[in-house]
């Protein structure tokens, strides 16, 4: 239960003077939702970047399953097994729902210098992108140019390209940003079955989901840890509700 | 769906335009057209080839021309040496079939492209299109002073290099030739841009972070991309170099990377018969207004503009609407 997935060891990041990473460390257990909490500007999607490979780090270690991915790039460590999704909606804007899907679809199967068989008509790809599309609810939305989609349909597409890599660790973050309550309900009892396929370090402002979701909670401000625990240690801790929960509550 | 098949419409009218043309010239004993429409179809070629890295995977290379003159130059050097029977560098002899030539061309264009490809695509935006262009200008300066393949002279092709089962002496035959290759790289054009690798490419050229993050690095896919570009305008380069029997630097200058760049734009970026309307339609100028003005570049200059800020689908897609995509 407690296996660690994903280990972070005194992950830094310097931009300038700003420390937007400081000696960072923690695991993802398998099987949990771990939510990545913090104020504005924290240094969590500078983290998220860390373990999925857009920045490099200063200092420390990445590993997965054990093995030290600290030196991959960003589409070796997709290959290795990170799933991501961005805060800011990154997607192929001319390509469909379903083409944004066969996308990672194919290079799931890992043969991109593949050049003959029309990915449209690969029937395997098609019956796998159609399931992940029935699966996020963006079935009857499937051929719908991906810049045509509204926000919240772009945020369960973001999802369904990190669910059609099959990944060994999903890293979401803050993935119902700006979603509307009904969209961000339904999100959320997504991702509380989603964990059993892989565990989930999730970025999130929403109190009430990271609270209702979360197996572990950790808080992080000026990108450093402050605190690391389960839902009820986080609400308890004094460091936390100074820093933050105090007063970004109500 | 209907933009679709109205595309297939469009591409199907220019394949028989330009097999149309020479047809009727040879009916009224004008080989010139023929010779024009054999020109269209290589110069199409060669924007093919410019039209897989700059439409496909947005590289937007200044330099395709290098790629485009030493196809050429390879032509004019084999046909030479086959020509005096002089052995080339390392005792190798020349040829005169265009079948070896074509192999070769293509050959040093894919080592070329690899090695400019892989410096230039370390950058990317003005700093890709300038140091493409410093590439160009490199191979340009080269043959520009190197005497024994004519220099700023050029190198004449005294005997039309042979293709088995074609008297390419005839320029009927060069013609149907030089139409039937382009038709079958357009085909392996078509298969490209719909295969694994092609939806690969296009959406680097999109969004290279999203590619990345699913597991793709744009580098090599980008890479190879510009590495069959090369070749493929390679190879129109060697046949532009037998249906004009001569090569010269200006095949090398960065004037004509701008006429591919050009005929990209006018036709369609990305479209699959993007270059073969853009070809079209710069010959066509070339004869037509270069007849009646000397200033034909200026009009051609505002037809581009007007493509640029009000059909940025060139003539593809002002008819067949914006491309369409898995
Ligand atoms: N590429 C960069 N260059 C310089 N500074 C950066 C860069 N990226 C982030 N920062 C800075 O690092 C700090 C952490 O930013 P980050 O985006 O990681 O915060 P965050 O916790 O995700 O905030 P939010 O809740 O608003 O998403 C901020 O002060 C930000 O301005
Ligand atoms: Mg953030």
């Amino acid at each position: 239960m407690s296996e660690a997935v994903l280990e972070l060891e005194g992950v830094s990041k310097n931009f300038g003077a700003l420390k937007a990473t400081d000696g960072v460390s923690l695991t993802l257990r398998r099987g949990e939702i771990h939510a990545l909490i913090g104020p504005n500007g924290a240094g969590k999607s500078t983290l998220m970047g860390l373990i999925g490979g857009a920045l490099r780090p200063d200092a420390g270690r990445v590993r997965l399953d054990g093995v030290d991915i600290t030196r991959l790039d960003m589409a070796a460590r997709a290959r290795a097994g990170l799933g991501r999704s961005f805060q800011i909606s990154s997607l192929i804007p001319a390509y469909t729902v379903r083409g944004n899907v066969l996308l990672a679809l194919q290079a799931r199967a890992g043969h991109v210098f593949r050049f003959v068989r029309p990915v449209a008509r690969d029937r395997e790809l098609g019956a796998q992108a159609a399931r992940v599309l029935d699966r996020v609810g963006l079935s009857d939305r499937a051929a719908v140019p991906a810049a045509q989609l509204s926000h919240g349909e772009r945020r369960m597409l973001e999802i369904a390209i990190a669910i059609a890599m099959e990944p060994r660790v999903f890293l979401l973050d803050e993935p119902m940003a700006g979603m509307g309550t009904e969209g961000a309900r339904s999100l959320m009892r997504f991702l509380d079955g989603l964990r059993r396929e892989a565990p989930i370090l999730l970025v999130e402002h929403d109190m009430d989901a990271v609270f209702t979701l979360a197996d572990r909670i950790s808080v992080l401000t000026y990108g450093r840890l402050i605190a690391t625990g389960t839902v009820a240690e986080i609400r308890a801790d004094p460091a936390v509700r100074a820093a933050y929960l105090g007063e970004d509550q109500p | 769906m209907a933009d679709a098949r109205r595309e297939w419409a469009v591409n199907a009218v220019l394949a028989a335009l330009l097999l149309a043309v020479p047809v009727a010239a040879l009916w009224l004993d004008e080989p010139f057209y023929i010779t024009l429409a054999a020109r269209v179809a290589i110069l199409a070629l060669a924007g093919v080839g410019l039209n897989l890295a700059l439409g496909l995977g947005g590289m937007v290379s200044f330099g395709h021309a290098a790629f485009f003159g030493v196809g050429g130059y390879v032509a004019g050097i084999m046909a030479s040496h086959a020509f005096s029977g002089q052995p080339m560098v390392f005792g190798l002899q020349g040829s005169n079939q265009m079948l070896v030539i074509w192999a070769v061309a293509m050959a040093i264009t894919g080592v070329m492209a690899a090695g400019i490809g892989a410096l230039s695509l370390r950058t990317s935006g003005v700093y890709f299109i300038m140091i493409t262009l410093a590439f160009a200008q490199m191979v340009y300066f080269f043959a520009l002073g190197w005497p024994a393949y004519g220099g700023d002279d050029g190198l004449p092709i005294f005997l039309r290099n042979q293709f088995p089962g074609l008297n390419t002496a005839q320029i009927w035959d060069l013609f149907l030739l030089c139409y039937g290759v382009l038709l079958v790289v357009l085909g392996l054009f078509a298969m490209l841009q719909h295969s694994r690798f092609g939806v690969a490419l296009q959406a680097i050229r999109q969004n290279p972070t999203r590619a990345a993050a699913v597991g793709i690095s744009p580098f090599g896919v980008r890479l190879v991309a510009f590495v069959l570009s090369g070749m493929i305008t390679g190879l129109a380069g060697a046949m532009m170099a037998d249906l004009t029997r001569f090569v010269s630097p200006s095949m090398l200058a960065w004037q004509m990377s701008g006429e591919l760049i050009v005929i990209i734009i006018l036709g369609g970026v990305g479209r699959l018969f993007g270059p073969v309307a853009g070809a079209g339609i710069l010959v066509a100028f070339e004869v037509f207004f270069g007849g009646l003005t000397q200033h034909w570049q200026l009009w051609l200059g505002l037809v581009l503009l007007a493509v640029v800020l009000f059909a940025r689908g060139g003539l593809i897609g002002l008819i067949a609407g914006p491309a369409r995509h898995v």
